[in-house]
Parts: C-alpha cells; sequence; structure tokens
C-alpha cells in the first residue's frame, strides 16, 4: 500500500491514530446516516427514520436523481482527462504538476477564441462538426505545447532536487499562467459561440442534453485511444519502464528525457481535449476556469490511485458524481441547509476521505517508485 | 559565483552583491587561464536562443499592456518610465545572461573580452525585435477580439509617436544597446560594478520610495528637498538623478568594502560580543520603527501596517515550511479562523453568539480555538506524505472559506454579509484600535510582530526546533534518532496555526468587518511567496521578503508603494516563484543551514573541484582533458 497516510507496522498507537480512527468513523458514520435516511425517504416520504434529523426534507424524484448523475458523470469524464495528465506525471516524475489545471483553462481559452473567429466566418454555424474537430486539433497542439514548454523551463532542471521544490515551482507556474491569461485576455467571462440544437437540447433517448452525451463519448474514446496508446506502443512501453524505474530504464537504451516529455505532451492534450469539451458544456470561461477542476482532478487521480490510467477516469467519474449528487443524497437528510454551495466542499472532502481510509485509491496497487523501498 | 573565475577578479571572497551565498563558496584560488577562444564561433545558436526568449518575453510584456499602464509612472521625468523600463528591461538581462552562459561552460574559460559585449548586443537585438514584430503587427492586423490590450494607444507608445518603420528601428537599436549594456556589465571589475549597481539601486529606489519618502518628509519638514527632487508624483527629476548616482557613487567609492568588512568582523565575533552587537542592532532598528511613524502619513502608515500583517503570516507559515518544512497551502484557514472567532467574540452584530468581549481577552480564545483547529487540521493530513499533504491542506483552506461563506452556518458567521462594525483592539482601556487610525494599528503590529520574533527565535534554538529542522532534512533519520516525528510536525502545524490567528484577530479589528472574500487561497499562496523569496527558514528573511514585495508591490488586495503595478503583481509573483526556486531556492536571505541542505551537491562538487585543481597545480592535468571532453 502507498504509505501516504497510518502509521508503519509496528508503531505504537498514538493518540493521533485514534484521532484518526475516530475521524474514519466519523465519516463513515455521517455517510452512513445521511445515506440511509435518503434511502428511506425514497422508499416511503412520510417514514419516521427519514425525518429523524432533518424534517424539510423533500427527497428528490427519479428524474432530479438521473439528472444530477448524468451531469455528475459529464463532468466527472472532464475531471478524468484532466485527471490523466495528473496522474501519468505523477507516475513518472513522481510529483504533482499544481499547473496541469491552467493546461485545462489554456485548453478552454484557445477553443474559445478559435470557435469565435470560427463563428465570424460562419463555418460554426454551416459546419459544425468540422470546425469543433479543428477547434480541438488547434486546441490539443497548444496545450500540448504549453505543457512542453512548461517541463523544459520550469521543471526539467529540477530533475532530482528535492520532492517541494517541483511542487512549489509548479504552484508559481500555475500561478503565472493563471495571471497570464488575466492580463492578456481581460478578467471578463468570455463566451462560446451558440451550439446547434441537437447539442443544447434533451434527447429522447433517457432525456440527456446532447453535450453531455458528447462528452462522456469523446472521454470514453479517447481513453481508450490513450490505454492503446500506453499499453500497446513502443512509446508507451517507454513509458511505464520510466515510470517503474527511470535509471534502469535509461539502462535499457531508453530515452528518458524525450519519454518525459512525451508523457506531458500526452498529459496536455488530453487536458486540452477536456477544455474544449469544458466549453461545449458550460460555454464560458474564465482565467479562473483552471484551479478548481485542476484540483479535483488531482483529488480524482488520487482517488482513482495515482499512476493508474483507468483509476483516474474511475476517480473523475467517481467524484463527478459525488459532488453532484453527495450534497443532496447525504448532506440534506442530514439538515445542512444551502447544500448546493458545498459542493467543492464534498469534492475536497471526500479526497480527504479517501486519503484517511484507503490512500491507495481505488485501483492504486502500482507503487511510485519511491515507496516501494 | 562565476565572477572569481575571471582572472582579474582573483581576490579570495571578492564577490558582487547579487551573488551572495551561493558566490560565498565559490572556489577562492587563481584559476588557470584558457587559452581565448574564436570569437563566438560556437554560441550563434545560443545567442539567438537566448534572443528568441527575449523577444518571446518583449512581446508577452507588450500584450499584457504593462508599458502603456506603467507609463504613468516615471522613474526619471523625462526620460524613463516603468513602461520604457519593462521593455528595455529584458534585452539588458538577455544581454547580460549570454554572457553569463558562455562564461560558464566548461569549468575554466575563456577571459572576458569585446565578445560579451557583441553577444550581448546580438541577442538583445533579437529580443528587441520581438517589440519591433509587435509594432509590426499592432500597425497592420486587429487582434482586439480575444487580446484585449490590443490597441492604437500602445502602437503609438512602442513607436515613441512616431511612424511603424521608426519603431521596428528604434527598438531593434535599443534592444541591441540595452543588450550591449548588460553584456558590458559583465567586463567590469567587480568593484566597479558594485559602483555601478549601487548608482542604479539608489536612483531606483529613491523614485520607487516616492510617496513613502514624501511622505516623512512633510512630517519632518524637509518638504524644500523633496520638492526638488521629485516631480510630483512623477519620479526623480533627471538633474537630481545624476546628483544621487553621483552621490552615491561617491559613497560607494569611498566606504570600498568596509560595509562588508564591518558585517563580515560582527559575523566573526563571539559569545558576548556578538549578543551584544545584534542586541544594538536590533534595538537600533525597533527605535527607528518606533520613532519612524510619528513623522508619517495615514497612507504609510497603513502600509506599514499592511507589511506588518504580513511579516507576522509569513513568520507563522515559516515556522511550518521553513522549519518544519512541511507545505501547508492552506495556511489561509488559520488567519480566517483566527479573523472569525475575533469578529465573533467582540462584535455585537455577530448573528448567533456575541459576548462582545474585550479584544484582549477575545484573544486568548483567537490562540485557543485557532489552535485547536490546527490539530483538527493537522491530524488527519499528518503522516501523509509532503505533497500530498500539500493539496490536501489547500482543500482544507478552501473547505473553511466554504463553511464561512454557506448558508449553512450563515447563522453564525453571517455567510456571504459577513460580520461587520467590529470594534477596535481595545488596549486594557488606555486606547482602541482601528481602522481609523493606521498609526496605533502600526503599533500594535508592530508589537505582536516583536512578541513573533522573539517566539520564532526561541524555538528554533530549542530542542523542538531541532527536531523540527532534523525532521525537515531527513525525516526517517529523524525518526530513527528517536524524535516522534508525528507529534514534532503536529506542534509545528499548531504553533504556526496560533502565529497566523495574531494576524487575523488584528486584521478583524483593523478592517472592522470580516467576509469569506478577505480568505481566498491566493493569499496563502501570496504568503508562501513571501516566504519563499525572503528566505525558508530565515527570520530577517521572511522579513525583508514581506517588507520588499508587500511594500513595493502590495498584498493580494492591499496596494504597495507601486499602486499601478497592481494589475500586475500577481504575474510578477507567479514568475518569481517559479525563478526563486530554479535559481535562488534558498532565498533572498538565507537561513546558513538551509542553504547547506539546499546546496549539498554543490558544494561537495566545489570540493571536489577544488581538490582537482589543486592537484593540476602540482604537475597533474586531468581536469583540464576531462573538462574538454566533456
Amino acid at each position: 500500500m502507498i504509505r501516504t497516510a497510518g502509521p508503519r507496522r509496528g508503531a505504537p498507537r498514538t493518540g493521533v491514530d485514534w484521532f484518526l480512527t475516530f475521524l474514519r468513523v466519523a465519516a463513515l458514520t455521517v455517510i452512513a446516516v445521511g445515506l440511509l435516511a435518503f434511502i428511506w425517504q425514497e422508499i416511503d416520504a412520510d417514514n419516521p427514520f427519514a425525518r429523524v434529523v432533518n424534517p424539510d426534507a423533500t427527497g428528490l424524484s427519479g428524474e432530479q436523481f438521473r439528472g444530477l448523475v448524468v451531469s455528475g458523470v459529464a463532468q466527472g469524464c472532464m475531471y478524468g482527462l484532466i485527471a490523466l495528465g495528473y496522474s501519468m506525471v505523477y507516475g513518472v516524475l513522481g510529483f504533482i504538476n499544481f499547473a496541469h489545471g491552467e493546461v485545462f483553462m489554456v485548453g478552454a481559452m484557445t477553443g474559445m477564441i478559435t470557435s469565435n473567429k470560427l463563428a465570424d466566418a460562419g463555418w460554426w454555424e454551416s459546419n459544425f462538426i468540422g470546425s469543433l474537430l479543428l477547434i480541438v486539433i488547434i486546441s490539443m497542439i497548444v496545450c500540448t505545447l504549453t505543457a512542453v514548454i512548461m517541463e523544459r523551463v520550469a521543471y526539467r532542471p529540477l530533475r532530482g532536487a528535492p520532492r517541494l521544490i517541483p511542487l512549489i515551482t509548479s504552484i508559481g507556474v500555475s500561478f503565472f499562467i493563471q495571471n497570464a491569461a488575466l492580463v492578456l485576455l481581460g478578467p471578463t467571462a468570455k463566451a462560446y459561440p451558440d451550439v446547434p440544437d441537437w447539442v443544447k437540447d434533451k434527447h429522447t433517448f433517457l432525456q440527456i442534453e446532447g453535450a453531455r452525451i458528447l462528452v462522456v463519448v469523446v472521454s470514453a474514446v479517447s481513453m481508450a485511444v490513450l490505454w492503446y496508446l500506453v499499453e500497446h506502443t513502443k512509446g508507451g512501453k517507454a513509458m511505464r519502464a520510466v515510470a517503474e524505474d527511470a535509471e534502469i530504464a535509461a539502462l535499457m537504451g531508453i530515452n528518458v528525457n524525450r519519454t518525459i516529455v512525451r508523457v506531458f505532451a500526452v498529459g496536455g492534450a488530453m487536458a486540452g481535449l477536456a477544455g474544449i469539451l469544458w466549453g461545449i458544456l458550460f460555454r464560458s470561461v474564465t482565467h479562473l476556469t483552471g484551479f478548481l477542476p485542476g484540483i479535483k482532478a488531482f483529488s480524482a487521480a488520487v482517488v482513482g490511485g495515482i499512476g493508474h490510467l483507468g483509476g483516474a477516469m474511475a476517480g473523475g467519474v467517481s467524484i463527478g458524481v459525488a459532488e453532484s449528487v453527495g450534497p443532496l443524497v447525504i448532506l440534506e437528510p442530514l439538515g445542512v441547509s444551502g447544500v448546493s454551495q458545498l459542493r467543492d466542499a464534498v469534492a475536497f472532502a471526500m479526497l480527504i476521505g479517501v486519503l484517511l481510509i484507503r490512500p491507495s485509491g481505488i485501483f492504486g496497487e502500482r507503487l511510485p517508485a519511491e515507496d516501494r523501498t | 559565483m562565476t565572477a572569481d573565475e575571471q582572472p582579474s577578479e582573483a581576490a579570495p571572497g571578492v564577490t558582487d552583491a547579487a551573488s551572495g551565498a551561493a558566490g560565498a563558496q565559490a572556489h577562492e584560488h587563481e584559476t588557470p587561464q584558457a587559452p581565448p577562444r574564436p570569437l563566438l564561433a560556437q554560441d550563434w545558436r545560443r545567442l539567438l536562443r537566448m534572443g528568441a526568449v527575449g523577444a518571446t518575453a518583449q512581446m508577452f510584456l507588450a500584450l499584457s499592456n504593462m508599458p502603456l499602464r506603467l507609463d504613468d509612472r516615471l522613474l526619471i521625468k523625462p526620460i524613463l518610465s516603468f513602461g520604457y523600463l519593462s521593455l528595455l528591461f529584458v534585452p539588458f538581462v538577455v544581454g547580460n545572461r549570454v554572457g553569463h552562459q558562455i562564461k560558464r561552460e566548461g569549468i575554466p574559460t575563456h577571459a572576458a573580452g569585446a565578445h560579451e559585449v557583441i553577444g550581448g548586443a546580438v541577442a538583445g537585438a533579437v529580443a528587441g525585435a520581438g517589440v519591433s514584430l509587435m509594432a509590426l503587427l499592432l500597425a497592420n492586423f486587429d487582434l482586439r477580439e480575444p487580446l484585449v490590450n490590443w490597441s492604437p494607444q500602445l502602437a503609438d507608445l512602442l513607436a515613441f509617436g512616431n511612424s511603424t518603420g521608426f519603431a521596428v528601428f528604434i527598438w531593434l537599436l535599443l534592444g541591441g544597446l540595452s543588450g550591449a549594456a548588460g553584456g558590458a556589465m559583465r567586463l567590469l571589475r567587480p568593484r566597479i560594478r558594485r559602483v555601478a549597481v549601487t548608482m542604479i539601486l539608489t536612483v531606483g529606489l529613491i523614485s520607487v520610495m516616492e510617496t513613502l519618502v514624501t511622505d516623512l518628509a512633510e512630517g519632518m519638514r524637509f518638504e524644500w528637498l523633496t520638492d526638488r527632487v521629485y516631480a510630483r508624483r512623477g519620479g526623480v527629476n533627471w538633474n537630481w538623478a545624476l546628483i544621487l548616482a553621483a552621490v552615491s557613487g561617491l559613497v560607494s567609492v569611498l566606504a570600498r568594502g568596509r560595509v562588508r568588512r564591518t558585517r563580515e568582523r560582527i559575523a566573526s565575533l563571539e559569545g558576548a560580543s556578538r549578543n551584544r552587537a545584534n542586541l544594538g542592532l536590533i534595538a537600533l532598528t525597533g527605535a527607528l520603527l518606533v520613532i519612524l511613524p510619528m513623522f508619517t502619513g495615514k497612507l504609510t502608515n497603513e502600509l506599514l501596517a499592511n507589511v506588518g500583517l504580513f511579516v507576522l503570516l509569513a513568520l507563522g507559515l515559516n515556522v511550518v515550511v521553513g522549519l518544519a518544512g512541511i507545505l501547508d497551502l492552506g495556511y489561509v484557514a488559520f488567519f480566517a479562523v483566527g479573523s472569525y472567532t475575533a469578529a465573533v467574540l467582540t462584535a455585537a452584530t455577530s448573528p448567533r453568539i456575541n459576548p462582545e468581549l474585550p479584544w484582549f481577552v477575545a484573544l486568548i480564545f483567537v490562540v485557543g480555538i485557532t489552535g485547536l483547529v490546527g490539530l483538527f487540521i493537522g491530524a488527519p493530513v499528518i503522516r501523509m506524505r509532503g505533497d500530498y499533504l500539500a493539496i490536501v491542506t489547500l482543500g482544507f483552506g478552501e473547505i473553511i472559506r466554504l463553511l464561512f461563506l454557506s448558508d449553512w452556518l450563515s447563522g453564525w458567521f453571517g455567510g456571504s454579509q459577513g460580520i461587520v462594525r467590529i470594534p477596535g483592539a481595545g488596549i486594557f482601556g488606555l486606547a482602541s484600535v482601528d481602522g481609523t487610525d493606521p498609526r496605533a494599528v502600526f503599533y500594535l503590529v508592530l508589537a505582536f510582530c516583536a512578541l513573533t520574533i522573539y517566539i520564532s527565535w526561541r524555538l528554533e534554538r530549542s530542542r523542538l526546533g531541532r527536531a523540527w529542522m532534523a525532521v525537515r532534512e531527513d525525516e526517517t533519520v529523524a525518526e530513527a534518532m528517536g524524535i516522534n516525528t508525528v507529534n514534532v510536525k503536529l506542534m509545528a502545524f499548531v504553533v504556526g496555526a496560533v502565529l497566523g490567528s495574531f494576524s487575523g484577530a488584528i486584521f478583524s479589528a483593523k478592517v472592522g468587518s470580516v467576509f469569506p472574500n478577505s480568505f481566498l487561497i491566493l493569499v496563502s499562496i501570496v504568503i508562501l511567496v513571501v516566504v519563499i523569496f525572503g528566505g525558508m527558514g530565515s527570520i530577517p528573511g521572511v522579513i525583508a521578503g514581506s517588507a520588499v514585495l508587500i511594500g513595493v508591490l502590495g498584498g493580494p488586495r492591499q496596494p504597495g508603494l507601486l499602486a499601478e503595478f497592481s494589475e500586475y503583481k500577481l504575474l510578477i509573483y507567479g514568475a518569481l516563484l517559479i525563478w526563486m526556486m530554479l535559481a535562488r531556492p534558498e532565498g533572498l536571505i538565507p537561513s546558513v543551514r538551509r542553504s547547506r541542505e539546499l546546496h549539498q551537491q554543490e558544494m561537495a562538487q566545489d570540493a571536489w573541484l577544488r581538490e582537482q585543481l589543486d592537484e593540476e597545480a602540482n604537475g597533474g592535468g586531468s581536469l583540464r582533458a576531462s573538462a574538454a571532453t566533456s
């Protein structure tokens, strides 16, 4: 198990351990009570147990619940796409690239600029799919370049430095990119052009908006492509080798630097794709767009088990669903008012909870190099 | 560090002020002179690459509207504004770095010569070409749609009001000149360079501190002087700039290393006399800080109070990050909890509980509650590895803000309305300190700073402090030495939290209201930048860092001396953080121990090098050969 938390085997239990055990139990109890009360309420709205904590709880209709889950899954897919970058970089370099969320923002911004230019030229309406492909490609290229330049300028000189040094640098990079976007493009929220009706409207099939279907399908396809790249190509094998042990990989004739650049490039491309999907789904972007999704995507990577590709996606979807459903399902039956304000808090709480209860994440068996010894 | 490799400056220990600690450990011996290389033969690619980097930076600066926005703020009237300085600065640095890089290749390098200047000029001209290109683009295209700063005014500024062709030409020329000057800086003997740097810095500093100096002048009645030196809110008059440069140059020539020698003498003092010297210095600084605000106006005192608040916060974070090596990105949480606790306990308008305690009584609860919150946040995260811990603390920082903001707890903390009309800090019935009197706030902050500095200083030398440093250096070894790492790290969290809460309590009394939006993650990051810029683990460093960054550029919401920079300060902070980590991770005024940790490898290399060179001097010769092959 990754030793991110928990006492060392054989160490005496201290006050901190008891406190942590208490926290774990308390967290699980709160979730269980909230969940049970919610289920009870759904079974029978007048059930006294359902109202034991919050007499005003209303519960959710099936339609509402499905809507929440679908929007959670769509958003989670985007988190998953961003999380891939965190996860892969963590796999090969062993540090959190805090600035990865900003690469996503750069992608969304690039999409905004290009799609508006295309809309001015009239192509956006006449050939939506074609222009969408075009902006995806442009945004992926821009994001790849951003990520690669970032690696070259800020991270490569720090290879081998104490672990916190590159992390602090990446905070600086994140801050810099965010504010560079602010001074270049201005502080106002910028809109994507209008999308065709089939994207906006709910479809007869399952009553889901086209944009959400699009997001899920695109994420699934790109995930499959990425899985093929990593598992079945020579470059992917090199990535896995470097993640396993960079030194030995170098001895086997793998160009470690090039592999690391490739990892950043792939992560950047995925973030660029996620940026476009974000733009299609929410149709608005600011310089702060990258910050929270970035942190949540990192949480997703941790929840899924960092260094694990499928885990990143699974983690993304679970964070997305948890933050969209969690407040109403768990917190509202517990009598918390104004729950939708606590979405972000739920996402962070999930990160903390996972680190407390299962630090290696859902799929995390593979260990980063430093922890194996 | 490279300065010493020049034969002309082989005198031991002579380093320019800028290279500081890293330079101090440079080799103090005669470096054998390498045969002169053909002029720039192998360096064209690097010149062009550096130039291209500079050109990109120039275009970015132009598009960020910095030249236009900062053009109002003159450095020297009427020659130089910050706007043009921002553009001229890049070729200068590029020119200087090109020379620097040529010199660092291999160990024994070529003697400095004309190619430093030529190389600098070429690279500078390439960088200047970025502005030229920008001027051309501005004249011929309209990209106003995504780029908000794409304006004819900018084009006009870049062309100095003339045609585009003139702009293209003049920026190539200016870039070349500036780059050449940058390269030429490397040719100067260190003593002359020091004088030049002193002259530039003096004029720059006096110009930057205009508001402060004029304010002080009004209080101390020497406006007659400042009225002449400064063109009313418009920088130093050019004739006075010359006079100031001449005077500072003269002083620098006359002092000739006396300052350094005095400092070394103090540093070499032992025991009691060292303590006496230190105490004298501290007493002098303290007296100055007590007397100075009596002569300054409201704005300056406000600025001083803000700087003091950030000194408090930074000292608290310094315990966590600098001493114990725990990267806490959610430090703002403790600031927030401190502010809110003080607000709830003292304000009559607090929604749920309002005991209206006197401020000092409330402070006891503030310390207790923040300590508990520190314990509560610290316990789950303390076993996590450094990087996970950073993100999780960031999450906690955000959760705390969201909770204060939420409707759920608005019955307690007022939600987005916050808590308003918080009374000032009453000092045992003697006086009430609130935002209307920044001078009193400053004295209150000063008192707490003194207390915090004393606490940190004692802690650093205590058993606990040594345990923190051991944990920072190597946790496994520390544990093997019998340190209970969990408890020790938890203590760091709690102490940091308590120190941060002081600042929070003063903040709520000073501003008179607390809103969740004052406690964004941004604040955490700015404090982190201050600590890292000043020097992790170094108390004087952290104080200097806050004074320079918060005083000159300003805090997240507080304006600094250069109010015109407010749009760009966060950008600058980000760049500064990257640059510090790459070039000088030990900070402005490094703590000796910390910089040793960070440069372990380099110091080992230096020792090895010295050994090899000694061997070579005694007849060996392996190093030259190995350097040539690498």
